[in-house]
C-alpha cells in the first residue's frame, strides 16, 4: 500500500447549511487508487455528506479536495460525475427504461456510438451474472436484488474508475447482500476499482473495506485500517460501534501469549529431589511442576501421578521428568494457543523466549478469563457473586 | 331530428368548427404557457406557491364575468373568447404539471444528477416522462372544461355551438337547445377518448408486456 497513488483527498473540509450547524467539521481523509473505503456511522454522521462532496453533489463550505492532483472545484461537475460511478439504496434506476438503456445511461451522455453502448451493456449484464435476455427488460421486471446488481454495474458503464455507494444494499436481504457484497468486493479487487462504500452496517464495513473512516455527528472519530480499528478502537463510541462480540474475537486473533500468561509458573528444577517435588505440589496447589535446569531453560514437566507410580524406584526430578510435547513462544498469536489448549484437551501450555527460558505459563483457566471478561466483564461487576455461565460458554470457548 | 339536420344542417357544421377552433386555440395555448410554467415553478417553491394561488383566483371569476370583462380589453369576437378560455384551462394543467414534477422520485432525480445528466437532460429524459400520464390528466381535465364552456362564448360573438343554445333559449325554441348541446358534449366525450389515447401513446412504458 505504501507505493499506492493519492487520488482523492480531503482538507480541512467543512459543510454548513444555512442557519444550522455544521453538518461536517474537519474532514481529513486520503484516499488511495484500488482502496475500498468505508464510511460508517449513524445517521445524522455526516458519512453520505461527505461522500457526496467528491462528486460535487455537495460542495464544502470550507477548505478544498483535491481530486486526481488538481482542487476538485477546476472539474465541471457534470463531466465529472460521469466519469465517477454512483450506486445509491433504492438503484436509482430508471422504470421507463430498459435494463440496457438503464446501463448505457453514461454512455449515452457521453454520445458513444450504438455499437460500442451494445458491446458495454452485453459486457456488464455478464459481470452482473444476469441472461442477456434481461436486457430487453424493464426494471419493474427484476427483483430488488437483481434491479441493484443492474445499479452497481451501470457504475462501471463508462469505465468509471472510482465509485461512490451509499447504503446500496441497505434494503436487500441478507443472502442477496452477501452475493452483491462480493459483487462489489470482486470490482474492487479484481477490476481495480476504487471504491467508496456508506454504510451503518459494521459486519459490512469489515467484510468489503480495506480501509474504514468511523464518523460521528459531523466528525472523523477513527481513519484506519479494519485490523487497526479492531486492535486500537479509537473511544468508546467506536467500542460500542464494533460491539464486544467482535472485540472479543479481534482481541483473541491478535493477542499475543504474553499478554494472558500467568508470569510465575509452579516449577522445579532438575536437580531437586521427589519429595521436594511434592512439597511444591501440595504448596501451590497443583499436580503438575515445570521442569527447569538451573539456569530456567525449560526441560519438562512432573506431574503427580508419575511421581506416585515410581516413589519406590526413584528419588530425584531428574530421573522420571517427561519431555513436554507442547509449548509457544512468547511472541505467538493467542489464537494458535488457544485451540490446542481448548480442543486438543492440554490443561496447559508452558512460554518459553527464543532461547528456550521458562517464563510463564498459559492454562485453561487464564483463557476462560479472557472469554469471560470480555462476555461478561461489566455483569461481574453487577453481580460479583454466583454468576451462572450460560450454556453458550462452552460453545464460545469451542470456538476460540 | 331529420328537420333540424335540414334546416340548420350546414350552420351546425360550421357552429361545431366554430366551437372546436375556439376551444382548441385555446387548449394549445394553454398547454404551450402552462406546461413549461410548471416545469418551471418546481424550481423556484417560493414563487411557485404564488402562481398556483394567482391562477386558483382566476378560475374563480364566473366564466360569464370574465368574458365579459374581456370586451373591453380585446372588443367582441373570437380573440376575448380565446384569451377567457385559456386563463381557465391554465390551473389544472400547470397545477397538475407542477404535481407531476414534484412527485417524481427523489431517488431518480439524485441518481439522474449523480451520472452526470444537466438540468435539461433530468428534466426531459426523467421529469417529464415519468410525470407525463399526471401532466396529460391536467390537459384532459382543462379540455373537457373548455370545450364546454366555450358555448358561452357565443354571448361576445365568438360564435360555435353557443349560438343555437342561446338562439333556442330566446326563441323558447328546445330543439335548438338540444340541437346546439348534444354536439358539445359529443364534442367533449370525444376530445376526451382521443386524448386518452394520446396519453397511453406518450407515457412510457414500464414493462413488456404493456405492448
Amino acid at each position: 500500500m505504501q507505493t499506492a497513488k493519492e487520488i482523492i483527498s480531503f482538507q480541512d473540509v467543512a459543510k454548513n447549511y444555512r442557519g444550522g450547524n455544521d453538518a461536517v467539521e474537519n474532514i481529513n481523509i486520503t484516499i488511495n487508487e484500488g482502496e475500498f473505503v468505508c464510511l460508517i456511522g449513524t445517521s445524522g454522521s455526516g458519512k453520505t455528506t461527505t461522500m457526496r462532496m467528491i462528486n460535487r453533489m455537495i460542495e464544502p463550505s470550507r477548505g478544498k479536495i483535491i481530486f486526481k492532483g488538481k482542487n476538485l472545484k477546476t472539474f465541471d461537475p457534470v463531466k465529472l460525475r460521469r466519469t465517477i460511478g454512483y450506486v445509491i439504496q433504492n438503484n436509482g434506476l430508471m422504470p421507463h427504461m430498459t435494463i440496457k438503456d438503464n446501463i448505457t445511461l453514461v454512455p449515452k451522455l457521453l454520445k458513444w456510438s450504438q455499437d460500442k453502448m451494445d458491446r458495454k451493456a452485453t459486457e456488464l449484464i455478464k459481470l452482473a451474472d444476469l441472461p442477456e435476455s434481461y436486457l430487453e427488460r424493464y426494471p419493474a421486471e427484476l427483483s430488488g436484488g437483481q434491479q441493484q446488481r443492474i445499479g452497481v454495474v451501470r457504475a462501471l458503464a463508462a469505465d468509471q474508475d472510482i465509485i461512490l455507494m451509499d447504503e446500496p444494499f441497505g434494503a436487500l436481504d441478507p443472502i442477496t447482500r452477501d452475493d452483491l457484497q462480493d459483487l462489489v468486493k470482486h470490482l474492487q479487487e479484481e477490476l481495480g476499482k476504487t471504491i467508496i462504500f456508506v454504510t451503518h452496517d459494521m459486519d459490512e464495513a469489515l467484510k468489503l473495506a480495506t480501509h474504514i473512516v468511523i464518523m460521528d455527528s459531523g466528525h472523523i472519530i477513527q481513519d484506519d485500517t479494519p485490523d487497526n480499528i479492531l486492535q486500537h478502537p479509537a473511544s468508546d463510541f467506536v467500542k460500542e460501534l464494533l460491539g464486544e462480540e467482535r472485540l472479543l474475537q479481534a482481541q483473541q486473533n491478535t493477542l499475543s501469549v504474553s499478554d494472558i500468561m500467568s508470569k510465575n509458573p509452579a516449577k522445579i528444577t532438575l536437580g531437586q529431589s521427589l519429595a521436594e517435588a511434592i512439597r511444591e505440589m501440595s504448596l501451590k496447589h497443583v499436580d503438575t511442576l515445570l521442569v527447569t535446569d538451573d539456569n530456567n531453560k525449560l526441560k519438562g514437566f512432573i506431574d503427580l501421578e508419575t511421581i506416585n507410580d515410581r516413589y519406590s524406584k526413584y528419588s530425584n526430578v531428574s530421573d522420571i521428568y517427561q519431555p513436554n510435547r507442547f509449548k509457544v513462544k512468547t511472541t505467538s498469536y493467542l489464537r494458535d494457543t488457544s485451540e490446542r489448549i481448548l480442543k486438543q484437551g492440554y490443561k496447559y501450555v508452558p512460554v518459553i523466549d527464543n532461547d528456550n527460558n521458562l517464563i510463564g505459563i498459559v492454562t485453561r483457566a487464564s483463557l476462560v478469563n479472557i472469554i469471560y471478561d470480555a462476555i461478561w466483564g461489566s455483569e461481574e461487576l453487577d453481580n460479583p457473586e454466583g454468576i451462572k455461565l450460560p450454556d453458550s460458554i462452552a460453545k464460545e470457548s469451542d470456538n476460540a | 331530428m331529420i328537420t333540424f339536420l335540414n334546416q340548420h344542417g350546414s350552420e351546425l357544421i360550421i357552429k361545431t368548427w366554430e366551437q372546436i377552433y375556439i376551444s382548441a386555440f385555446a387548449i394549445i395555448l394553454g398547454i404551450i404557457v402552462a406546461v413549461p410554467l410548471g416545469i418551471l415553478l418546481t424550481r423556484y417553491d417560493k414563487t411557485a406557491k404564488y402562481v398556483m394561488s394567482i391562477t386558483g383566483m382566476l378560475q374563480t371569476i364566473p366564466s360569464l364575468a370574465l368574458l365579459a370583462l374581456m370586451i373591453p380589453i380585446f372588443g367582441i369576437g373570437k380573440v376575448p373568447a380565446i384569451v377567457a378560455l385559456f386563463i381557465y384551462s391554465l390551473l389544472p394543467i400547470l397545477r397538475n404539471t407542477y404535481i407531476g414534477m414534484k412527485k417524481v422520485n427523489k431517488n431518480l432525480l439524485d441518481a439522474a444528477r449523480g451520472l452526470g445528466m444537466t438540468t435539461m437532460q433530468s428534466i426531459f429524459k426523467v421529469e417529464i416522462p415519468m410525470s407525463m400520464p399526471i401532466i396529460m390528466s391536467g390537459i384532459r381535465l382543462s379540455t373537457v372544461y373548455v370545450i364546454s364552456w366555450s358555448t358561452l362564448a357565443s354571448y361576445i360573438g365568438a360564435g360555435g355551438l353557443g349560438d343555437f343554445i342561446f338562439n333556442g333559449l330566446n326563441l323558447y325554441n328546445p330543439s335548438l337547445i338540444i340541437g346546439g348541446t348534444i354536439p358539445v358534449t359529443i364534442l367533449a366525450i370525444l376530445a376526451d377518448y382521443l386524448l386518452g389515447i394520446f396519453e397511453k401513446k406518450v407515457t412510457p412504458k414500464t414493462k413488456r408486456s404493456e405492448v
